[in-house]
């Protein structure tokens, strides 16, 4: 097996640095709370028009004749569109190309678009959808994955026989040997919900035609402008260079401003040039909550047999995930769940199904956590069910079979190049939490007969691989351009979502330089000025984009250094360069200031600028036996959650949340902690609140008055614990925050509810009836009420 | 409130952030359509339209309503503030400061409407607790932040103001100092 050792550099030993490992303030703060930021749906252009798009009325139905003629002549109608006005690509899809950009030969959920309505108003091509008649013949459909995979299941894609997407697998070790070795082997069954992003900014796009070229730019709320603009350019049947997408201002995107987001900049790109105009296009609440994709409903088995004294043997695990009509990112998400299915526990025998399957409910994709807040829900009730059969306690079963440095992974890898901080993690958590008095005061406190308020603690436990792992090409750039004055451009193929990439880059920009932060401008994300350096996804900014800034700063700082060594008359191997200035090391009134070194640079005729690039350390996968180096590296996080049950009404109130993450370095405190307080936010939307109830395909929560995010009112105290092993690949150190953040405290609250009434339930969210009836009364997920029969 | 027939415009005239503005509107414009189609007030954001995510709050005679439910047509001679009438002869509002001190912003989409809602907290109750903030902004929906820094910069924002008052002139310059901020 090989490994590339990344060149860890000068600057990794020392605790002590100028402008990263601080809690700077946020380059794009003033912009925001002026209201002066720019986001897509802010944009106007002389002559703008406004799209608005018709959607299918069946989740699945043959499309037999598409008329628009009436509404052609409506008032205010500049143009209809349909799939027969897309000169390229009919269909698109990050791996499978399954997706239609307008529906064309058949519907299969109720967000697919039929046609499209171009307009001199908004009210025009409203108004106008109504006259746009579609026949259509409705086909048989399936709306949960056991439907989907049952022997004569209608079929969704030719191409997908029995509607399955993909099927991924771990083969470890000797599944029959490992249950005989057990003492005890316990199997449950849990399952998980469709839950919404929920960003605040729906969904934006404005395209303007670039006369007499044939080309287009987009300007868009769009997490990942690359692939955006490979999906237009293809839909166009252009080449990539007459594509120019430029990213907004986002209003959050949480992985979900993706396939939807290349599928509306497509649409808005066919009609700005079918008219020849700029066209907008915005998505109500309503439409991003019916067209947008969902995170997976998993539904999963866990068959686990330990020793007697509580050590592991073997687990066997069958996944069904809901994939929804189209295959978007399904095959990732569910790759990313077989590797880390186990939890991060030693099992010597594994044995690992996961099949992604199409269904005619929403589509699924990406969302942060991207497969992982179902497993984790999963093996984190088993270890407290387990814990539960064996008499010992759950922190225990955990500290007992929890990974430490050297051990073996579910897919053969030995974690053995970075600090495998699993133990740190999980006693930090359960320390601030309380956890093991708590627990033992909870267990007979409940005991008790006649309250009416319980309380519980419970934890959960996680390790998570950083970036893309053995999904696919993993390298990104940043360009540095240093200005004559001293001022600071950074372009980075990774885009601002929110999270607040563009002051960690613009941070490390700073630190490498020795300039100020407040010299540096980070450029919007611009597909026209900086090579294609993948998605901004998997918590792969600050590892892989960090690296690039860094690489990029380090070769204009060299430069700037052999000017500064003239000017100072010594080697530029004595020069530091820090705070606005370059000095001789320990005689810092030997300096020249950094504007005065940019300035000389500039006159003497150099090159003030550098394109850095940083590729991945390799990872293999084996597709068969499911063994590999799956990541470069991991993160490990324990959320421990303390909550009160009202035993009257089912409500479960989390009190108070300890959140411990190793982050390798924080390159900014601050905002590692941002990340923190909202990734607990949304972990307990979904282990509480939140539930996208589709009922036969219908998507009956469309807007915020019933589908539930955290309030200011439901949010706990949280307690972040920010744990440092720096990372022998991150820059400075630093992994990643964003994804572990949201995918602990679903489990975590279900155990605490256990501890605290003795009801296990293994069934997402933990809403009013099942806290109190131990069962769901909704019609969700079409396997229940009335529709159903 | 102004009455006029389906299809039909009309002129209204209110104040927004101080300055009086006249706008031709019809029955079915919202103030939302007004003061982002009209006056190109783009600060004010729309996240749901149906009142339920608070992105779209300004303050009405200085109440927070939210602006995707209230008809243009309702504002004639009134009030209108927006964020972008926070700031002040070029200075930052101390909830501005103190929101970009606190890392109170990530996305920054829910911002504009969290602004306004503390500024009419503040402005009812310049002494609010972690709980008074809490309600006063629970209309106002973040799905970045989990709410703590925000709160966090609602509380000092508030302290800036109060220790501001005796010489009132001087708010916002006050708050701007380094002894106010939060290191």
């Amino acid at each position: 097996m090989e490994i590339e050792r990344y060149d860890t550099g000068e600057h990794d030993p020392r605790e002590e640095f100028g402008v990263v490992h601080r809690a700077a303030k946020r380059v794009d703060g003033v912009e925001k709370v002026t209201g002066k930021a720019r986001f897509a749906a802010d944009l106007y252009f002389d002559g703008m028009l406004h799209a608005r798009v018709l959607r299918a009325k069946f989740p699945h139905a043959r499309i037999l004749r598409i008329d628009a003629s009436e509404a052609q002549n409506a008032p205010g109608v500049v143009a209809v569109i349909t799939h027969e006005d897309v000169p390229g690509a009919k269909t698109f899809g990050p791996v499978r190309r399954d997706m239609p950009v307008l529906a064309f030969d058949k519907t299969r959920y109720l967000g697919d678009g039929v046609a499209m309505i171009v307009a001199t108003t908004l009210e025009a091509a409203e108004q106008a959808l109504e006259l746009v008649r579609v026949d259509y013949e409705e086909l048989p459909a399936v709306f949960s994955p056991e439907e989907a995979i049952a022997e004569g299941a209608p079929v969704l894609h030719e191409d997908a026989p029995g509607n399955i997407v993909n099927h991924h697998k771990v083969r470890k070790g000797d599944m029959e040997a490992g249950f005989a070795a057990s003492d005890v082997v316990i199997e449950r069954e849990y399952r998980t919900q469709f839950i919404e992003h929920a960003y605040i900014e729906p969904e934006a796009a404005v395209a303007v035609p670039n006369p007499g070229e044939g080309s287009v730019t987009v300007y868009g709320s769009i997490q990942n402008p690359f692939t955006a603009r490979r999906v237009v350019a293809e839909v166009l049947g252009v080449s990539l260079n007459k594509v120019r997408i430029v990213q907004c201002t986002m209003g959050g995107s949480f992985g979900g401003k993706d396939d939807v987001m290349s599928c509306m900049c497509a649409r808005a790109a066919l009609a700005a040039l079918k008219t020849g105009r700029p066209v907008k296009m915005v998505n109500t609440r309503e439409e991003s909550i019916v067209e947008g994709y969902k995170r997976h409903p998993y539904m999963l088995k866990y068959r686990v047999g330990a020793t007697k004294d509580g050590k592991l043997q073997a687990m066997e695990i069958r996944i069904l995930a809901d994939g929804g009509a189209y295959a978007s990112m399904t095959p990732f998400v569910t790759w990313r769940s077989v590797v880390q299915a186990t939890g991060p526990y030693e099992i010597p025998n594994v044995n690992t199904d996961v099949h992604g399957v199409y269904t005619n409910n929403t589509y699924t994709g990406a969302m942060r956590g991207f497969g992982s807040p179902q497993i984790i829900f999963a093996h984190e009730s088993l270890m407290d069910e387990l814990a539960a059969e064996l008499g010992m306690d759950p922190l225990d079963l955990r500290l007992k079979n929890g990974f430490r440095p050297g051990s073996v992974t579910a897919t053969g890898q030995t974690l053995d190049d970075h600090a495998v901080s699993l133990v740190e993690v999980m006693q930090k958590a359960a320390d601030a939490i309380g956890y093991r008095e708590k627990r033992k005061a909870y267990n007979e406190a409940a005991r008790r007969a006649g309250s009416k308020k319980v309380r519980g603690v419970g934890i959960a436990a996680s390790y998570r691989g950083v970036s893309l792992g053995g999904e696919g090409v993993d390298a990104t750039g940043a360009i540095v351009s240093v200005q004559q004055d001293g001022s600071v451009y950074v372009y980075a193929g990774l885009a601002e979502n929110g999270q607040g990439l563009r002051t960690i880059f613009s941070q490390i920009a700073a630190e490498e330089l020795g300039c100020h932060l407040e010299d540096v401008v980070f450029m919007d994300t611009d597909t026209s000025l900086i090579p294609d350096g993948g998605p901004t996804v998997a918590s792969r900014s600050t590892t892989m984009g960090g690296n690039a800034v860094r690489d990029a700063a380090r070769k204009v700082r060299e430069m700037l250094l052999s000017v500064a060594g003239e000017m100072l008359g010594t080697s530029c191997e004595a020069l530091r360069a820090a705070g606005g200035r370059v000095f001789v090391a320990g005689r810092p009134e030997r300096s020249v200031s950094f504007a005065d070194v940019a300035r000389a640079a500039y006159s003497r005729g150099e090159l003030m600028a550098a394109f850095g690039w940083y590729k991945g350390p390799k990872v293999w996968w084996d597709e068969e036996s499911g063994q590999g180096r799956a990541y470069f590296t991991y993160v490990y996080g324990c959320q421990a959650a303390e909550v009160e049950v009202d035993t009257e009404t089912g409500r479960v109130k989390v009190l108070k949340v300890a959140a411990a993450h190793d982050v390798g370095r924080a390159i900014n405190p601050a905002t590692v902690e941002g990340q923190i307080y909202g990734g607990v936010a949304m972990g307990m939307g979904y282990g509480l609140l939140e539930e996208v109830e589709m009922a036969r395909g219908v998507t009956r929560t469309q807007n915020f008055d019933e589908y539930l995010i955290a309030t200011s009112m439901d949010v706990p105290e949280v307690m972040p614990i920010v744990v440092e092993n720096p990372d022998p690949y991150g820059p400075y150190g630093a992994k990643t925050i964003g994804e572990p953040t949201c995918e602990l405290l679903a489990p975590a609250i279900a155990n605490a509810v256990c501890n605290a009434t003795g009801r296990r339930i293994r069934e997402l969210p933990l809403d009013l009836e099942k806290v109190l009836l131990g069962r769901s009364l909704k019609a969700a997920r079409g396997r229940r009420g009335s529709e159903q029969a | 409130m102004k009455e006029i027939g389906p299809g039909a415009m009309t002129t209204i005239s209110f104040k927004v952030n101080g300055g009086l503005v006249e706008v031709e509107v019809s029955a079915d414009d919202r103030l939302i359509d007004v003061l982002r189609e009209g006056l190109r007030l783009t600060g004010t954001k729309e996240g749901c339209g149906v009142g339920e995510c608070g992105a779209c709050t300004v303050l009405l005679d200085g109440k927070p309503v939210n602006s995707c439910l209230v008809p243009a047509l309702q504002v004639e001679g009134r009030e209108v503030e927006t964020v972008e009438g926070l700031a002040k002869d070029g200075r930052l509002h101390p909830l501005q400061e103190a929101f970009i001190e606190h890392t109170a912003v990530q996305c920054g989409f829910c911002t504009p409407g969290m602004l306004m809602s503390a500024a009419a907290l503040l402005r009812e109750n310049p002494d609010p607790t972690r709980e008074d903030i809490a309600r006063a902004i629970s209309g106002n929906l973040c799905r970045c932040t989990g709410y703590h820094q925000i709160m966090a910069a609602i509380e000092d924002a508030a302290r800036r103001i109060r220790a501001a008052v005796p010489e009132t002139s001087e708010a916002e310059g006050a708050a701007g100092t380094p002894e106010a901020r939060r290191e």
